[in-house]
């Protein structure tokens, strides 16, 4: 059983802030498939098309009939746990700041041997075991030998919050409190166990409704952010930009127009504004101070959630210039996420389908509930995942597009 | 059935020569490979010119191969063979020699393994071992092959109940042949007490259940056994050999090598059992993996090793003497060189050059190569039965 985490003690203001030091990073091209389906949540091995042998390590050609017809597929994970070791001696600086660590030798029921960080509540061998994927600091997927039947608070493992990015007693930044989404995940990071959690609004002197209810709660404090405005997102940086350990950017302008059905373009930069520039502004002003504490104690800054939308992938054209706006938002977090990536930051994109919020309202069901949101992006800190679509819609565009995009490009120009 | 092979009569193997080991040096790899060949040379009495074949195994060679080391030492062999193969090096290296000096591709191979240990290169080649090291070993810990090895020998101890004190028994015996070694980097005597009471490094594996990398070399000729007697070389008779790579991958965790696949072939180009062996030069990278050779190579069945060294003495004078002069535990482990220090061990103890370590009387040795943990286990297997030449 793991024992609850406790509250970590205020942060001794004399000593130095530990710098990040990644686990090793390097992967062939190959093993990068692993990768491709943990950054999702998913535990795939690779299966050979011919013989149905399941392989690992990753490779290029079948180890039983040489087929090199190798593909990804989902992972059941049970096995039996064969060996333990506990390092007290690592040549790699991220385990060598972390010791003992325990690793061990799990046989999967489909066959390969597998190497595994063990979760704390995983006895010795043998003993049944479920091998699952997850990103590790330094964003690569590594195996987890978890117990078969998990305890309430297994996540507090001391490996697996190396792994994820829980809110547990973490501070974090919602940039815009005054949609649905953002109350909602207000909501969600309280009852998650977060510490603080700050929540940006923009227009102080409007009265939304709902305010009242998330403010009720100890841990909320609303503070001025306005993302157009390169000063008001400077000022709260300077003020809580060193706290912040999981900024979550849901502000979003969303408007729903093509191209032809509005004339001008001040709706459409009023878009890229908040939804691109926005997050530029934000990631400029918060994005340095969050790789500054990511191996601060045990509740370091771990994450950053960007709220897109699965128009991202695809436009769609009765909401063109949202479409682009989101698309050129998933562009840029690309790039921060390569630029977080050194320090050891979770970069999380959130592809939605249409959220059940006012600039849906002409959109037919399904519609994703705001609550459903927020709970899925709780979910994915804890996780420690990087990719995520909630929803059937999402789900489903990502299919199509994942099966064929142009096809996908048509149908959606002849309205879904 | 395969063709019966070729026997190996008429190969002779002479001249061990060891460059003193370093716990760490500023020189590469070349320079090591050059004091070899000279005190080959030098040993030999013969030109550089004589040399026409010549094998290289080498970790910090990189990114030359064995070429690379003929430009650097302006030799001109007319046979080469680059055997990057860790701990089975030396095995390897003497088969392949062998067979070109029956074939007539080359007269006189010299056989050099060295690997140089600068202060941090232990750990820099650890990652980039191997492709598979660096996708699903190294990033769990990157213990190295500590981790994998500890996880070996809990698995063996789970299986068939040895105890650490069996294996301590190993290194403690190692040991006491290493005092008489002058080439050993380790020069005080091991109690089992303090192997007991050692650190843990990766449960359970301690501290001198690991041996310490170190620069160094190793090196031997091969030649028939005409010429060696022409030039009057003390040298030792090859009387079967064998290797075997990625034996037994189906078993999920090791528990035995590819030497079990291949021992009845290895006693029978000899013509002898197991118990006509009057050493063994174990590869030794932990302790269990002696213990498993123990079982692997018909000295005991699986799973008897722990009794077995509870009832044998493997020191130089013991009823089983293993690693005569120390092995790579007591004497340290030149990167790839570890692969040949029980060629060269083997060679001194036939030849009448081992000194106050010599077991007396041998006629027929033993020698193991074990190499290169590529993801989980050692792939390369192999052994060497040397004879006193009449």
């Amino acid at each position: 059983m793991t024992m609850p985490m406790m509250k970590p003690k205020r942060k001794n203001p004399i000593l130095r802030t530990r710098q990040m030091n990644l686990p090793p990073w390097a992967r062939g091209r190959v093993a990068l498939g692993m990768t491709a389906a943990a950054a999702e949540g998913r535990f795939e091995l690779q299966v050979c098309e011919d013989c149905n042998h399941v392989q690992y390590p990753p490779r290029e050609a079948c180890h039983h009939c040489l087929s090199p017809s190798l593909q990804w597929r989902a992972q059941s994970g049970e096995g039996q746990l064969l060996a333990t070791t506990t390092l007290h001696h690592s040549n790699d600086l991220f385990f060598r700041e972390r010791l003992p660590w325990r690793m061990g030798l799990i046989q999967l029921d489909a066959g390969p041997s597998v190497l595994v960080h063990l979760h704390g509540e995983v006895g010795d061998a043998p003993a049944r075991v479920k091998v699952g994927a997850r990103l590790d600091r330094a964003g690569q997927a590594v195996l987890i030998g978890f117990p078969e039947h998990g305890s309430e608070h297994m996540a507090d493992d001391r490996m697996l919050r190396e792994m994820t990015s829980d809110p547990k007693f973490r501070k974090v930044l919602v940039t815009d409190g005054k949609t649905a989404v953002g109350q909602a995940l207000v909501h969600a990071l309280v009852k998650a166990g977060a510490d603080i959690v700050w929540v940006g609004h923009a227009e102080p002197w409007k009265k939304m409704p709902g305010l009242d209810d998330i403010t009720k709660h100890p841990q909320v404090t609303l503070v001025p952010l306005d993302l157009t405005n390169g000063r008001s997102v400077s000022e709260l940086a300077g003020e809580i930009g060193g706290k912040v350990d999981i900024v979550i950017n849901n502000a979003e302008v969303h408007r729903s127009f093509g191209i032809a059905a509005r004339r001008g373009t001040d709706v459409a930069k009023a878009e890229m504004d908040i939804n691109y520039f926005g997050l530029l502004r934000l990631a400029q002003e918060f994005g340095g101070a969050l790789k500054g504490r990511s191996a601060d104690g045990a509740t370091h800054a771990v994450a950053w959630v960007n709220l897109l939308s699965i128009y991202a992938l695809s436009n769609f054209p009765a909401h063109g210039t949202f479409s682009a706006s989101k698309a050129a938002a998933l562009s840029l977090s690309q790039c921060l996420r390569a630029e977080m990536r050194p320090a050891g930051i979770r970069v999380i994109n959130v592809f939605p389908g249409p959220i059940d919020d006012e600039w849906n309202q002409n959109m037919p069901p399904p519609k994703l509930a705001p609550s459903a949101v927020a709970s899925a992006i709780v979910k994915a800190l804890k996780d420690g995942v990087e990719d995520v679509y909630p929803g059937d819609v999402a789900q489903e565009w990502l299919e199509r597009w994942r099966d064929n995009p142009k096809v996908l490009e048509r149908e959606l120009a002849a309205g879904g | 059935m395969t063709r019966k092979r070729m026997s190996y009569e008429g190969v002779a193997v002479a001249v061990p020569v060891t460059v003193p080991y370093m716990r760490y040096s500023t020189h590469s790899a070349h320079w090591f490979i050059g004091q070899a060949l000279q005190s080959l040379l030098q040993a030999s009495g013969l030109e550089k010119a004589q040399i026409d074949g010549l094998t290289i195994s080498s970790f910090s060679l990189t990114p030359d191969t064995a070429v690379g080391v003929t430009q650097h030492m302006g030799l001109s062999p007319r046979w080469l063979d680059h055997l990057p193969n860790g701990g089975a090096s030396g095995v390897m290296a003497l088969r392949r020699a062998a067979r070109a000096v029956q074939a007539g591709d080359a007269d006189i191979v010299a056989c050099v393994a060295a690997d140089t240990n600068h202060v941090d290169s232990f750990r820099m080649m650890l990652g980039g071992f191997s492709n598979f090291a660096r996708d699903a070993s190294y990033p769990y810990g990157s213990g190295g092959p500590n981790s994998i090895f500890a996880m070996i020998t809990a698995n063996y101890m789970r299986t068939y109940g040895a105890r650490r004190e069996d294996f301590g028994r190993i290194a403690v015996d190692q040991r006491t042949n290493a005092l008489r070694n002058p080439h050993a980097l380790f020069k005080k005597p091991l109690t089992m007490e303090e192997y007991m009471a050692a650190r843990p490094i990766s449960d359970p594996v301690h501290l001198f259940d690991c041996v310490m990398p170190c620069a160094g070399a190793e090196a031997f000729l091969v030649m028939s056994e005409e010429r060696a007697r022409e030039l009057g070389l003390p040298h030792a008779l090859v009387r079967g050999a064998i290797e075997r790579h990625n034996a037994y991958s189906e078993d999920p965790v090791m528990v035995r090598g590819g030497w079990r696949v291949d021992r009845d072939d290895l006693y029978a180009q000899a013509g002898v059992r197991p118990d006509a062996v009057d050493f063994i030069q174990t590869y030794d990278d932990y302790p269990v993996i002696v213990m498993l050779q123990f079982e692997d190579l018909g000295f005991c069945e699986k799973g008897e090793g722990p009794a077995f060294v509870r009832s044998h003495s493997t020191t130089f004078d013991g009823d089983l003497p293993n690693n005569t002069g120390g092995g790579q535990l007591s004497v340290g482990q030149a990167g790839a060189a570890g692969g040949f220090l029980g060629m060269t061990e083997a060679l001194r103890q036939l030849t009448g050059a081992a000194g106050e370590r010599t077991v007396k009387d041998a006629q027929l040795g033993l020698v193991t190569g074990f190499g290169m943990v590529t993801y989980d286990r050692c792939l390369c297997t192999g052994a060497v039965l040397l004879g006193r030449s009449a």
